[in-house]
């Protein structure tokens, strides 16, 4: 299915970059009349793939992030957030609720969890010195003129 | 953007949150609450996040550092007033959130008046 909408973004790996990261999304979501929970899921989400590639793609530089968003017909959407960072070794692991390489002081390791409960499907591809890619789709409700 | 103020009543420190908390914000709130611990070492320090809109899982990692600190001065921490976006991600971490009509539910399990 072609999307009907969709909107790319490029901004460095800059911790100040996770609200613009989020408000970018709730901005270009907001004419689809996400309801005030489905947004807050999004946005949340968007916050933990964007903090991820802050904190452990580029651990050592500032990078670039790419952040997609697309809106389907079917009021589908797909939020795909890139960087071409370090890589994760093994996706598997790293997916894993409790799992961090953070400083276990500070970080919770539940970044994956999050973003896998708040929306209905996250798929993540990575290479070693390449980069990673956060694939999230979510289906929006009915807008409810609609029903 | 967030910040915190602090008031203290007895031997429970009260910090109350406000803003939306990432992984930005949390860096300064960690100084700030630890500077705030180690300065009026409280036997209790209630997190009060009813002032805050947005809180990802930076938030529980900011919690989770806490409570470690807290309880090695001996003391112990409660998380109150968490509007609804927040208690999903708490809820995930399996943090207690003490309601806002009720009681506080404390780390340690017991019921707080």
């Amino acid at each position: 299915m072609k999307a009907e909408n969709s909107t790319r973004i490029q901004f460095d790996s800059l911790s100040v970059n996770e609200a613009y990261a989020r408000g970018a999304v709730a901005a270009f979501l907001a004419r689809y009349d996400p309801t005030v929970p489905q947004l807050a899921d999004i946005k949340t989400a968007v916050s933990e793939a964007v903090t991820n590639c802050i904190v452990h793609a580029y651990p050592d530089r500032v990078g670039q992030i790419v952040m997609t968003i697309a809106v389907y017909p079917d009021r589908r959407i797909r939020i795909t957030v890139a960087d071409r960072g370090i890589g994760i070794p093994d996706v598997a692991q790293a997916m894993e609720p409790l799992f961090t390489t953070g400083d276990p002081e500070e970080r919770s390791g539940l970044g994956f969890a999050v973003m896998q409960s708040f929306m209905d499907q996250v798929k993540v591809t990575s290479h070693p010195a390449r980069g990673t890619r956060v694939v999230m789709t979510k289906q929006l409700a009915a807008k409810t003129s609609d029903t | 953007m967030a910040n915190v103020r602090f008031s203290m009543a007895g031997d429970t420190l009260y910090a109350y949150l406000t803003g939306e908390i990432d992984h930005d914000a949390a860096q300064s709130l960690r100084l700030e609450i630890d500077d705030a611990l180690v300065c009026h070492l409280p036997h209790t320090l209630v997190l009060d996040f009813s002032g805050v809109g947005f809180m990802d899982s930076s938030g529980v990692g900011l919690i989770l550092g806490r409570q470690r600190r807290v309880k090695a001065l001996g003391g112990r921490i409660q998380v109150q007033h968490a509007p609804r976006q927040l208690r999903r991600v708490l809820d995930l971490a399996q943090i207690p959130c003490g309601d806002p009509n009720q009681a506080a539910v404390s780390s340690e399990g017991g019921n707080q008046t």
